[in-house]
């Protein structure tokens, strides 16, 4: 809480329509965001029930200095996650944080189930359960346009809400935030829909007296100036995550057809420089961040003779571009846009989605599932048949789908073909091949995303891996501090501007006074809870495995050797103090 | 000439299509003029005009010449300004909200943990702030008097 040394912490259960708010003195200690997630996520998950158990909380918590300082916008969401069945860990920026400071709140936790489909709505005065059946089934988008309609705060509120995925408990749904952001990865819109929450809508106008406005206006001005004035986030705002295509296809970092190839021959067309020429309209930024790196491009369509045209404006972005485009051979915008607005209306993790498609692509060629079940061809590059395969995710028509809606380490224990099921660490991966770092990073990552760690950004380090242990001690620090800034919940874009010194002058401007020691402290404090916690639902670290497909696929650093990642992970437990 | 040189610039918005919706405005306004950290407590209010795939919205002091709000104080705690807007002495405001009323474009809120109205008073720490180039102050033309 702004000004005061607890975490103003709402308790809301489902089942009993019924809430209550904690000040957490001794949550304190645990800065916010991430740190105070684990710390609660870590009290209440139940280790003996399913991931969608009703009793299984969520959690969502902001930091100590979200909207108050520049790029400070992140929400996170701990959660047991019903794709990897352990821990669940995901972010989103848009106007979540901003409403939750405003509704005076750090951390919300949700629990139980609700008799039938509701949503709720967050306010400084407590929660408002409420009627969602008119909202079965339908489109993120349409559910926003509802929940705008219906509820008060334009402008200032927040809308999070699942699709008709989350609703039919696909394993890798996600929960969409305010359009253009989402929970993505780990399943977070499944626990919602087993909880039969479609929405949550967050608003509040609170506001909060600066105690030492000098030292706070020195800081944020600092802090501003850096961001907009600065080279540091010049290519979030111009051509946006998508500025990553064409170098990473130039490494030979490209993961291309289901990771057949590092390098996509079209990439040029689908470049950030192509899509800022010819799609781009504007760009928005989540509340609180002076730098906007979100891309929004506009998707115009024919969809019948006579000059007939549908138009839809949609977010792009590298992860998407990958996952929906190069990683399935798609090499056109409008391909690659029609993807993406039908995971975001069934309200789908991008990521997992696309490679998914990228392994039944190649299980279909295979033998190993046939075009009766998948009902209809996919092929590499072919855009149509993979917006009928998205659909029959969500419905789930038969066998196949069922098994895939469970994600895909679920699917390669019934249909084999795990040679080629680009997961790691049983998640399914991000579009970066660049070598040894990514590849261990996400496998041993607390929330298996390449962004524990940077595992990717290590990888193209000249002489990275001459020494290996240094190697190993530098993924390991890196997800210690990232801790702390997913405590603090801002952007990880920003992780160049809040350094070690600026972090502290941030925190002593606003009267919390913790030394970079003691962050460090912190971070490995819920590095480790993390990972205690995971083992009790479950999850072994000694027990990894390198799909052969990473093996045999060249990267950036050449071909991996599997013992030479076997040695990485042996010497990884070993730092960890797993061996 | 579009402004007298000799007056004192207003807000104005210039490109609202580039707004990114950041908010860095408005947080401005209320840790600058106001002393808090809110939204609320800003003279300048960001609105969505049907959801973020809309265009935004800027609900802005207009910097009227012979101010309404000013001719409705009753305390003289609303002071036109040369220029345009106004100029404002909280010490003497009595919070009976005249100006609220009195205001033709409907942008003074009123704080009613202060009780005293959020009044522009066009100091331009909002455009100062402003990362994409919508607001500027400038010299308002004085045919607009």
């Amino acid at each position: 809480m702004l000004n005061e040394n607890r975490m103003r912490t709402l308790y809301i259960d489902l089942t009993n329509k019924t809430f209550r708010v904690e000040e957490r003195h001794d949550l304190f200690d645990w800065l916010g965001g991430v740190g105070v997630a684990t710390r609660l996520f870590s009290e209440l998950v139940l280790p003996e029930a399913d991931p969608l158990d009703p009793r299984q909380p969520i959690i969502f918590a902001i930091g100590p200095l979200t909207t108050i300082f520049p790029l400070v916008t992140k929400t996170v969401a701990v959660f047991r996650s019903p794709l990897t069945g352990h821990w669940g860990e995901s972010y989103a920026g848009m106007r979540l944080a901003f409403a939750l400071r405003f509704a005076g709140y750090d951390a919300v936790v949700i629990t139980g189930t609700a008799d039938r489909l509701g949503y709720a709505v967050i306010s400084p005065e407590g929660v408002e359960f409420k009627d969602a059946r008119r909202l079965k089934g339908l489109s993120t988008e349409e559910t926003g346009r509802i929940l705008r309609e219906t509820e008060p705060g334009r402008g200032h509120r927040s809308t999070i809400r699942i699709g008709p995925s989350g609703e039919r408990g696909v394993r890798f749904a996600g929960v969409n935030v305010d359009t253009y952001r989402h929970f993505g990865r780990m399943g977070l819109g499944a626990v919602m829909g087993a909880k039969n929450l479609k929405a949550v809508v967050v608003t509040g106008q609170e506001s909060y007296p600066i105690a030492d406005p000098k030292a706070y206006r020195k800081a944020y001005d600092q802090i501003f100036n850096q961001a907009v004035k600065t080279e540091i986030m010049d290519k979030y705002h111009g051509l946006g995550t998508p500025a990553n295509v064409v170098p990473l296809n130039e490494l030979g970092a490209l993961p291309t057809r289901n990771l057949q190839s590092n390098r996509f021959e079209r990439a040029a067309d689908v470049s950030g420089e192509a899509f800022a020429r010819e799609n781009l309209v504007r760009k928005l930024a989540c509340t609180g961040c002076p730098v906007g790196c979100i891309h929004v491009g506009l998707f115009r369509r024919e969809f019948a003779e006579g000059y007939e045209y549908e138009t839809v404006t949609l977010a792009y972005d590298h992860e998407l571009i990958f996952a929906l485009g190069i990683f399935l051979g798609l090499g056109t915008r409008e391909g690659i846009f029609s993807l993406i607005e039908k995971v975001e209306l069934l309200g789908l993790d991008a990521i997992s989605s696309g490679v998914i498609l990228g392994w039944m692509t190649e299980a279909l060629e295979k033998g190993l599932i046939t075009e009766g079940q998948v009902g209809t061809r996919l092929v590499f590059g072919e855009a149509e048949p993979y917006l009928v395969a998205l659909d029959r995710l969500v419905e789930q028509p038969n066998e196949l789908y069922a098994t895939l809606a469970r994600g895909l380490t679920a699917a390669v224990e019934k249909f084999g073909g795990a040679d080629f099921a680009c997961l790691l660490g049983g998640h399914e991966m991000a579009g970066y091949h660049t070598g040894y770092g990514f590849v261990l990073g996400q496998t041993v990552g607390g929330r298996h995303s390449h962004l524990c760690n940077g595992g990717y950004a290590l990888d193209q380090e000249r002489g990275i891996l001459d020494d290996r242990d240094r190697m190993v001690r530098r993924l390991i620090a890196e997800e210690k501090w990232r801790q702390v800034l997913n405590s603090l919940c801002l952007c990880l874009f920003a992780r160049n501007i809040y350094d070690e010194p600026t972090t502290e002058m941030a925190l002593s401007s606003v009267g919390i006074e913790v030394s970079e020691e003691r962050l460090r402290e912190l971070g490995g404090r819920i590095f480790y809870l993390k990972l205690e916690t995971k083992k009790r639902l479950g999850f072994r670290p000694d027990q990894v495995r390198f799909p052969k497909r990473y093996l045999e696929t060249p990267t950036f650093q050449g071909r991996l050797d599997e013992e030479v990642l076997l040695d990485l992970h042996k010497r990884y437990l070993k730092q960890i103090g797993e061996l | 000439m579009r402004g007298d040189s000799s007056l004192a610039k207003v807000l104005t918005v210039t490109h609202m299509n580039r707004c990114i919706a950041c908010y860095s405005c408005m947080l401005a306004c209320s840790r600058v003029v106001y002393g808090h950290f809110s939204a609320a407590k800003s003279a300048i209010q960001i609105r969505t005009r049907g959801g973020l795939q809309s265009k935004l919205a800027a609900n802005i002091c207009i910097g009227c010449f012979g101010p309404p709000c000013a001719e409705a104080c009753p305390e003289d705690a609303l002071v036109a300004r040369k220029g345009g807007g106004v100029r404002f002495h909280s010490d003497k405001c009595t919070g009976c909200r005249a100006c609220v009323a009195a205001c033709i474009a409907d942008v003074i809120a009123f704080d009613e943990e202060d009780a005293k109205p959020i009044v522009c008073v066009q100091c331009g720490s909002c455009a100062r702030f402003c990362p994409h180039g919508v607001l500027e102050m400038a010299k308002k033309p004085v045919e607009a008097q």
